[in-house]
């Protein structure tokens, strides 16, 4: 059987997909630019823009010299790509074997799939008009040969259908460049005066070898065929879900535990070979109804452990209605991660914030309680008693620099200081005595004052004097003054408890 | 008077009935908590870990003291690779204090629950799991049933629970022990004005096959010393206390 090659060209693909949003750049010259040594380089031009005379790789300023009201926007080649490979993707429609031909083409295995859609003009003519609806130009050619296809497809005046068997003859009129050659030896051709395939496609071999080089005639035997040409199909991500249709609507817990089991044996077991974990999970039911209940879990670290998991949504089971009954349950991971199996210990070494099993804990607090409620504090270098700790991101974060331990702190720090009134001997003494929520306390030990400024370049405001002070029961207690003592006002508050 | 033959029965028939009641023999914990003249207390003069442990402190002040006794006993417990849950409900625990009782409040993880229940719940689930060294919960109340379920996930998995209980009438537990910690005023330290080092009134209420008893500890230079030896318990106006189980 003979094969056969689509070859798809958009010619004008990056300015193309800029004008998508814009289709009023489509009527008017319009360039990519990249910066390249120094200057402004022209990475892509749109027909407009080429019939003014505007080719790739030319100065911008050069090409604004030549078209003063230039519609310019900076390239974004990595971005295009992407656009590129999710067009490939769009494209297993036409065939299940798509390869990308960077950077603006696509080659697509074609054999055997054009009688679907009646014939070959009619498939060509298919794929041609659902990619210009798209918004981009293209063009097109069908051949037995993936070269003789993207030659056609790109110097053929009428691009289109070669029918099998007559490929060569259509590569003769072409010019050499159509055999995806390097330039320079394009241009050697054509200096030689051989401005089209028929001229050297007959010459003898070894003398074209010598004064072409190997690639020549590796890229003719590519384009007649005598040389099979190996494409790499892409691939689609397949999403990690799986289905459970029931035979007869699911109402009961039992049934819907039973039914979430199977999902997460089935979904961690291909987690496991490829050695990845999830870190969130949703499982739908879908009513009878028409409506759909679903709940989700995240995990702190990512797991493929069927019974952790199952615990997670076992605390949300009971918040899903099943109404009439459940009939589909479907289970995805949207977030999944790469999870190396760590090596197992010969023998447990006591916890330790490593541990699975305390990522597990978290996990379920998590889930039940929500994320907001467990912290976990590293220290940072400030003297601001507020400031002094920062909420670690992961578990495993270590912290940066040592716990301060020179200063004396209170075990207990109340959120927001707390007013009291203050009876003090002289200024900058600590106080007599201080009342607190209607208590008087005598003070018979104190230790201070400590200043501690605010950091002007994150907050302003006063600096705060703090006392450390114990009462007659021997209760310790973290007082301070907000400001100078000879200020109008200033104020004293209450602070911490120490131990 | 008992023959000498008869002593070493009682004295291993009386081990094993500790042994069937989940305490463990010395030789079994490795890194027991040596706790001075306090641990004359405890059956086996072990300080018992793999139990639930109860502080009664009614005023922000005796949590405080509570926490500090609790503290100082984490850093005996946790070692170096330990990890410790705190659910805090009333007051927040201000991590960077945590460093002066010689532990590393990176390996604290905090949870704040202002819901009772909640916290009894985060407790039990948190005991349940063998990767923490101990669990300290902040709670307003807890009931001889409520008590009695976290005694029964500490046995599984050998984690030490403590609760600090806000509540002031404590009702009968089924914890193993019930403290009530109270500060002191500080030692000076070489006759230097100004605050010293901390002192606590230990107070141990009560202690399952153990001695009830007070003492005075004090936290210094990362240790607990013991200035003065055991005193009968003073005179409290706590409910008298029966054996729970």
């Amino acid at each position: 059987m003979v094969q056969r090659f689509v070859s798809i060209w958009l010619q004008y693909f990056a300015t193309d997909w800029f004008s998508l949003h814009q289709p009023e750049r489509k009527q008017r010259p319009f360039v990519l630019r990249l910066p390249s040594h120094g200057r402004m380089i022209v990475t892509a031009a749109n027909a407009q823009a080429e019939q003014s005379g505007i080719s790739k790789d030319m100065a911008l300023a050069d090409a604004r010299a030549l078209v003063p009201h230039l519609d310019v926007a900076d390239d974004e080649p990595e971005k295009i790509q992407r656009v590129l490979a999710k067009l490939a993707e769009w494209c297993i429609r036409f065939t299940p074997y798509v390869a990308l031909d960077p950077p603006d083409g696509l080659l697509l295995d074609v054999t055997g799939c054009a009688h679907l859609w009646g014939d070959e003009e009619r498939y060509l003519s298919d794929i041609v008009q659902k990619i210009s609806a798209r918004g981009y130009g293209v063009r097109a050619a069908l051949a037995d040969t993936p070269g003789a296809a993207w030659a056609v497809a790109r110097y053929a005046a009428q691009p289109g259908v070669v029918p099998p068997h007559q490929h060569v003859s259509a590569l003769l009129p072409l010019p050499p460049q159509a055999l995806r050659l390097e330039p320079a030896i394009a241009e050697r051709l054509h200096k030689l005066g051989l401005h089209r395939i028929q001229q050297f496609i007959n010459l003898p071999r070894a003398s074209l070898r010598k004064r072409f080089g190997v690639p020549l005639l590796q890229q003719l035997d590519r384009a007649t065929g005598q040389e099979w040409e190996m494409l790499v199909p892409i691939r689609p991500i397949e999403p990690y879900q799986e289905r459970l249709p029931c035979l007869e609507p699911i109402v009961t817990a039992t049934g819907i535990e039973i039914a979430l089991r199977q999902l997460l044996e089935t979904l961690c077991l291909r987690l496991q070979q490829e050695q990845k974990g999830m870190r969130t999970a949703v499982f739908k039911g879908y009513r009878v109804d028409g409506k759909t209940e679903y709940i989700s879990i995240a995990t702190s670290r990512a797991s493929h452990q069927v019974l952790h998991l199952f615990k997670l949504f076992e605390l949300k089971i009971a918040s899903i209605e099943p109404g009439l009954g459940i009939e589909l349950f479907a289970l995805e991971a949207p977030v999944v991660e790469d999870l190396v199996p760590a090596q197992e210990k010969m023998w447990e070494v006591g916890g330790g914030l490593n541990d699975e099993r305390l990522a597990e804990l978290v996990d379920r607090l998590t889930t039940k309680i929500g994320s907001g409620a467990i912290h976990r504090y590293l220290p940072a270098e400030h003297y601001w008693p507020e400031r002094s700790f920062t909420e670690a991101t992961s578990l495993c974060e270590e912290p940066a620099t040592a716990w301060r331990t020179d200063g004396q702190r209170p075990l207990y720090l109340l959120p927001v200081p707390e007013r009291i009134e203050v009876t003090a001997p002289i200024p900058d003494y600590p106080p007599m005595l201080f009342r607190h929520r209607e208590k008087v306390y005598k003070i018979v030990k104190a230790d201070g004052p400590e200043r501690i400024e605010q950091e002007w370049w994150l907050q302003q405001g006063q600096h705060r004097d703090y006392y450390r002070v114990e009462d007659e029961d021997g209760n310790r207690y973290w007082l301070f003054r907000l400001g100078h003592y000879h200020d109008e006002i200033f104020q004293w508050f209450l602070h911490g408890y120490f131990s | 008077m008992i023959p000498q033959a008869q002593v070493a029965v009682i004295e291993r028939l009386r081990s094993d009935i500790l042994r069937l009641e989940g305490f463990a023999s010395a030789r079994e914990v490795l890194s027991a908590v040596d706790l001075g003249p306090l641990n004359g207390a405890f059956p086996n003069h072990t300080f018992p870990t793999a139990a639930v442990h109860e502080f009664i402190s009614a005023t922000a002040e005796e949590a405080t003291a509570a926490s500090g006794f609790l503290s100082g006993l984490l850093s005996l417990l946790m070692g170096n690779t330990g990890t410790v849950l705190w659910i805090t409900g009333r007051t927040h625990v201000f991590p960077p204090a945590l460093a002066t009782f010689g532990l590393q409040p990176h390996r604290f993880l905090f949870l704040h629950l202002t819901h009772n229940k909640q916290a009894l719940w985060a407790m039990e689930e948190a005991l349940k799991s063998p990767a923490l060294t101990a669990v300290v919960s902040e709670l307003r109340d807890i009931s001889f049933t409520e008590s009695r379920r976290l005694q029964l996930a500490v046995e599984q998995s050998r984690v030490t629970g403590f609760i600090i209980n806000r509540s002031p009438k404590a009702g009968t537990t089924a914890c193993v022990s019930r403290w009530k910690i109270s500060s002191l005023p500080s030692m000076p330290i070489d006759d230097l004005p100004g605050i010293g080092f901390p002192q606590w009134r230990v107070e141990l209420l009560r202690i399952r096959n153990g001695k009830p008893g007070a003492w005075d500890v004090q936290w210094r230079n990362d240790r607990f010393t013991y200035p003065t030896e055991s005193q009968p318990p003073v005179a409290s106006d706590q409910q008298p206390f029966q054996q729970a189980s």
